[in-house]
This record gives C-alpha cells, sequence and structure tokens, in this order.
C-alpha cells in the first residue's frame, strides 16, 4: 500500500493517480471510511436524501426543456408537459412527488440526529451545513411551488412574500423587491424561476459537499452515541468498531433505495396528488390575481410553522411577532448542540426527562402540522360562556398550546438535559 | 532585496488598504444586480393611476377595478349603510383611524371617502394579502349581527363598510384606501390625487 503511491504503476488508474487523488479520494470516503458497525433503521435517510437530490435534478433538467417561465405560458405549459409530452406527466410527477419524499426523508434523518444527538461535539458544523440545507431546501420548495402558476402557487406566493412587509420599516421595500412589481407578476416568476433552478441548487451542492466532508473528518455517529475512533487497532488504526463504507453500507443502502424507490415508485403511479397533500387541487385552476381561492394552505412540509404563524395573534397592531416566531421555529434547530447539556448523546443512555420532551416535541410537530392544512375553524368555536378561551376557534388555541410545546423544547433544552439521569455508556458499540 | 527585512507595519497597511478598495468596489459592483431586481420601468408604467367610470353603480352594490394587478373596489354605498357605519365603534380595532397609513388624509373621515357613498378600497386583506370576499348584504351566512361589509375567507378576517377591521381579525390595521380623485362626477382616478402619483 504504502509503496503504490511512490512508484507510478502502469494501468489507466495509476497514470491518472500519479495526476490526481482518484484512488486515495475514493479510499477516503468510500472503500477505507470506516462507519460504525452498529447503524440501523435510521441511518438510510442520509443515502435517500442524496438519491432524491439526485432524482430532482434529473427530472428538473427535464422539466426545464418543455416549461416556459413566463406568466401567460406558465400554467399551459405545465400542462403541455402533462399531456402532450412523451412520458411527460411521469417526470413531473417525479419530480412533484420528489419533492415531498425529500421533507419525508430529511425529517427522519433530522429526527434520527435528535434520537442520537448526532448534533453533539464534534459534530456542531455537520448539523449547522444540515440546518443550512434544510432552510435552501425550503427555499428550493416554495421558489418551486410558484412555476406551474396555479392559484396555489400564485396566493401562496402572495401570503409569504407578505411576510416580510410585516418587519418594521424596511418590509414593504423588503417586499416589492423580492417580487419586482407592485404584486406577484411575471418578473416574479422570471425570477423565482432563476433561483430554482440555478441560484439555490448551486448552494445546495455546495452544503452537501460540505456536509459530507465534515462528516468524514469527524466521522459518524451510531444509535450508542459511542466515539468510534477511540478504540483503534494498534497496528492497522482502524477503528475496532468500524467497518468500511464500502461494500458494507453500500450494499446496505442499496436495499433502502429498493424499498424507497418501491414506495416512490408507488405514489407515482397511483397517488401522484396524495389526496390534494402533495399536489394542491386549487393548482390546477390557473393563477388568478383578482380571485383568492376560499382556502389557502401551503404544502405539508410547511403547515407546522405555517401554524405557529397563525397561533400568534397581532401586537401592536403588527403581524411582526407572527411571523418572526415562524423564522424561529425553523432556525432553533441550529441552536441546538449548545442548547443540549447532557454528558451522553443517544437517546439509549438519557434519561425520561428528555425522552417525554422529544415525545412532546413530536407529537406538537404532527399535530401543528396537520392544523396548518386545515382552517382554523375546523374544530368550531368554544361556547362563548367559558371564560378566557369563551368564543375563540377551537383549532386556534390547541395550535397555541402545542406553538408553546414547540418553543419549550429548545428554551428549556439547557435546564431538563442537565437535570436528567443519564445511563452510563458503554466503551464499544453495543451492535 | 534578499536580505532586506519586511516592514511588517508597512505590509499591514497595504493589505488594509487594498482589502478596505477592494470591499468597497465589490459593494459598488452589487449595486447594479440588487437595483435590477427592484420594479422594471415597464412594470412602473404600468402601475400607473387607472380611470375607473362610477356613474353605473347602482347604490348598494360595488364594481372592481384593477390597479397596479391588485384590485380596488368601489362601493357605491346606500344611505342606511351610511348609518350602520357609527354604530359599531366599539367592536373595530381602529374606529378613530389611527394608523393613518392606511387611508390618505381627505379620507380621515367616519365613512373614510371623498364622497360619504363612494368607498375606494385595496380588496387586500391586511393579514397576509389575500382579497376578502364582498359580503354587502346585511345578515345572510355572516349572522343576524352582520350590518354588510368584507370577509376575508383566508383566515376569516371580518371588515366593516368603510374597510375597518372588526376586533378579534387576524388582519391588525384596516384596509388601504389608494390615493384617487374625481376628474369629474362620473370618472375616478385611482392612483393619484392632488399630491402627485403614489
Amino acid at each position: 500500500m504504502a509503496n503504490s503511491t511512490h512508484q507510478e504503476s502502469k494501468n489507466l488508474v495509476g497514470w491518472i493517480d500519479a495526476r490526481f487523488p482518484l484512488s486515495s479520494t475514493v479510499k477516503a470516503h468510500i472503500t477505507e471510511y470506516y462507519a460504525p458497525k452498529n447503524f440501523n433503521f435510521w441511518y438510510f435517510f442520509g443515502a435517500l436524501a442524496t438519491l432524491i437530490l439526485v432524482i430532482q435534478i434529473l427530472t428538473g433538467i427535464f422539466l426545464t426543456m418543455n416549461y416556459k417561465p413566463e406568466a401567460s405560458l406558465a400554467f399551459a405549459s405545465v400542462e403541455y408537459i402533462m399531456r402532450d409530452v412523451s412520458w411527460g406527466r411521469l417526470i413531473r410527477y417525479m419530480h412533484s412527488t420528489g419533492a415531498s419524499m425529500f421533507f419525508v426523508v430529511i425529517y427522519l434523518h433530522m429526527f434520527r440526529g435528535l434520537m442520537y444527538g448526532s448534533y453533539k461535539t464534534p459534530r456542531e458544523l455537520i448539523w449547522l451545513f444540515g440546518v443550512g440545507i434544510f432552510l435552501v431546501l425550503m427555499g428550493e420548495a416554495f421558489f418551486g411551488y410558484l412555476l406551474p402558476w396555479g392559484q396555489m402557487s400564485y396566493w401562496g406566493a402572495q401570503v409569504i412574500i407578505n411576510l416580510f412587509t410585516s418587519i418594521p420599516f424596511i418590509g414593504p421595500d423588503i417586499s416589492l423587491w423580492l417580487r419586482g412589481d407592485y404584486t406577484v407578476s411575471d418578473a416574479t416568476l422570471n425570477r423565482f424561476f432563476a433561483f430554482h433552478v440555478i441560484a439555490l441548487p448551486l448552494v445546495l451542492l455546495g452544503l452537501v459537499v460540505a456536509h459530507l466532508i465534515a462528516l468524514h473528518e469527524v466521522g459518524s455517529n451510531n444509535p450508542d452515541g459511542v466515539e468510534i475512533k477511540k478504540n483503534k487497532d494498534p497496528k492497522t488504526h482502524i477503528p475496532l468498531d468500524g467497518i468500511p463504507f464500502h461494500p458494507y453500507y453500500t450494499v446496505k443502502d442499496l436495499m433502502g433505495v429498493s424499498v424507497f424507490l418501491l414506495v416512490f415508485s408507488a405514489i407515482i403511479f397511483f397517488a401522484p396528488e396524495m389526496g390534494g397533500y402533495f399536489l394542491e387541487a386549487n393548482n390546477f385552476i390557473p393563477a388568478d390575481p383578482l380571485k383568492t381561492p376560499a382556502h389557502i394552505a401551503p404544502v405539508w412540509y410547511f403547515t407546522p410553522y405555517y401554524s405557529i404563524l397563525r397561533a400568534v395573534p397581532p401586537i401592536l397592531n403588527s403581524q411582526f411577532p407572527g411571523v418572526a416566531a415562524m423564522g424561529l421555529s425553523v432556525v432553533s434547530f441550529a441552536f441546538l448542540p449548545w442548547l443540549d447539556r447532557s454528558p451522553v448523546k443517544s437517546i439509549r443512555y438519557r434519561g425520561n426527562l428528555y425522552k417525554k420532551w422529544l415525545a412532546a416535541f413530536v407529537v406538537s410537530f404532527l399535530i401543528l402540522g396537520y392544523l396548518g392544512t386545515e382552517p382554523s375553524n375546523v374544530w368550531g368555536q368554544f361556547s362563548v360562556n367559558i371564560p378566557l378561551f369563551g368564543g375563540a376557534d377551537r383549532a386556534t388555541v390547541v395550535a397555541r398550546i402545542f406553538s408553546v410545546v414547540y418553543f419549550s423544547f429548545f428554551a428549556l433544552m439547557p435546564w431538563y438535559t442537565k437535570r436528567d439521569k443519564t445511563k452510563p455508556v458503554p466503551e464499544r458499540v453495543t451492535g | 532585496m534578499a536580505n532586506q527585512e519586511v516592514d511588517q507595519s508597512k505590509r499591514k497597511f497595504l493589505i488594509a488598504a487594498t482589502s478596505v478598495a477592494g470591499g468597497v468596489a465589490a459593494a459598488a459592483v452589487a449595486v447594479p444586480f440588487v437595483t435590477s431586481m427592484l420594479p422594471s420601468e415597464r412594470a412602473k408604467a404600468a402601475g400607473a393611476p387607472v380611470e375607473a367610470d362610477i356613474s353605473k353603480i347602482e347604490s348598494g352594490s360595488m364594481i372592481t377595478v384593477e390597479w397596479r394587478g391588485k384590485p380596488v373596489w368601489i362601493v357605491n354605498r346606500n344611505q342606511a349603510m351610511l348609518d350602520a357605519l357609527s354604530k359599531h365603534d366599539d367592536k373595530l380595532s381602529d374606529p378613530k383611524l389611527a394608523v393613518t397609513s392606511q387611508q390618505p388624509d381627505y379620507c380621515a373621515n367616519p365613512a373614510r371617502s371623498i364622497k360619504p357613498n363612494i368607498m375606494v378600497l385595496v380588496g387586500i386583506c391586511t393579514h397576509l394579502g389575500c382579497s376578502p370576499s364582498p359580503k354587502l348584504q346585511t345578515g345572510g351566512d355572516m349572522g343576524a349581527e352582520w350590518a354588510g361589509g368584507f370577509f376575508c375567507p383566508c383566515h376569516g378576517s371580518r371588515f366593516d363598510l368603510a374597510g375597518r377591521v372588526f376586533n378579534g381579525s387576524p388582519a391588525p390595521i384596516n384596509l388601504v384606501v389608494p390615493p384617487h380623485k374625481y376628474i369629474s362626477d362620473a370618472i375616478l382616478l385611482i392612483g393619484t390625487d392632488d399630491k402627485g402619483v403614489a
């Protein structure tokens, strides 16, 4: 091994290696990247997210071949792709389903991080790059959703851009600058197209590379939260609990990819609109700037934050507190490495306190997510006779309670993780 | 040259000066790019004032015209509607028009209009920019106490026939009265007034 790097071998790989670090890169990141041997189900989602990124880029390239980013043509060009372009319907549904599945996979990937403390030292930067990826992904989804130029595209963009209007002093000018017109218009569609197909994908790819480089520098966490680099073979310096990523995890991930593609294909073939959750019915009506649809809801992956936005009442005639709360609900994830004071990483060795808080957080996230898809009067109103809540929308009150739980998970974390009774962590992984 | 000692303070100064000069240049180059995202000259021209013929609006009904891509409602309020405006001040968030940015000075009166019966409103909810639905008639699906106004289907904000928001609505402030003026009795010009174009 040591010799081969010095003498130039006669084959093509050797010729390349003398000029470009091909073999050493493959070794460092694939064949001799040692990952903990105890990865479980939750470790499929990083690889799956990468797969979806590739699917989105590929299908996106082919969609741009027929899509027209112009207000008078956009809606018809999407219908043209759906009806007249050979297999266009499949490519479009792959892209729209891919968007929703991206968030399914990313949310599970993030939950894995929460369970096993993957954000804790020395993986803070991996986590921060990940939060960056999440934010850019939300931007991609938002900008992409305007492109079909349906009613939901139009009014969704209108509502989100107007959120910026509530920023004190500079808000209205920022909105005008973002739209490039006095209302969401052709200018807005054009720039959203530019952001969606080139600006954000470039940032996204850069962040993904940074995420992986940081990961391979410090090594993967695992369900035990044990650092495998602490126990190395004295001769080979290979972690005793590590196995090479290839072939072990490439094969495992292929199995995950197969199962994922089964689910993915089933959705594309049989339920691409997912009952209105992946593609909303109103978005098959062309955008009409003078008529708001009766019920505006974002796509499901934005609804927990949207619920928080709606739950915060205006303060001093300003919508800004709600907007700020929504922004904070997304950005809060970035602070986790510094909020968590627990001496252990994995949920396996944490006490009940953390487990209960994590459960409460997941429940809040799901309930807020559900409420965000429904109008705020979905559960009717409280009777006028009840003190405090009299006449208020039941759903709004529930959303307020769970918004408080959502933020408490983060805000109280330094307290409950420190107070929690942890169990001793083993020296080696438990398999 | 090689033997000469490096003058560290001179080197630091030159590095700082070069960085500042480069930074200023970079900021200057950013200006055209950032400015290019503002409304273009064509968009500004399309945002010019629009005329509306109000002679054909029957008493108690309304028309919608488009100004800068936004719906502008022109309501010809009848006497019963005008009388109802003063009866629910206690239920409004801002009955006395304290937020002055929502109407021009010449409309800062109880009816929020130049001619009492002709109400001009930008039909965009002050909550998150949806377009409320007109519910001009009393009662109906809005409940027995409803005295006519506008209802936003997105998040349930309610406004009266002067565009003033009711308490308990997600919308924080009253609907906007755009700048407007009368060219003649029948023709209204929206988007401009005697002070100039908005």
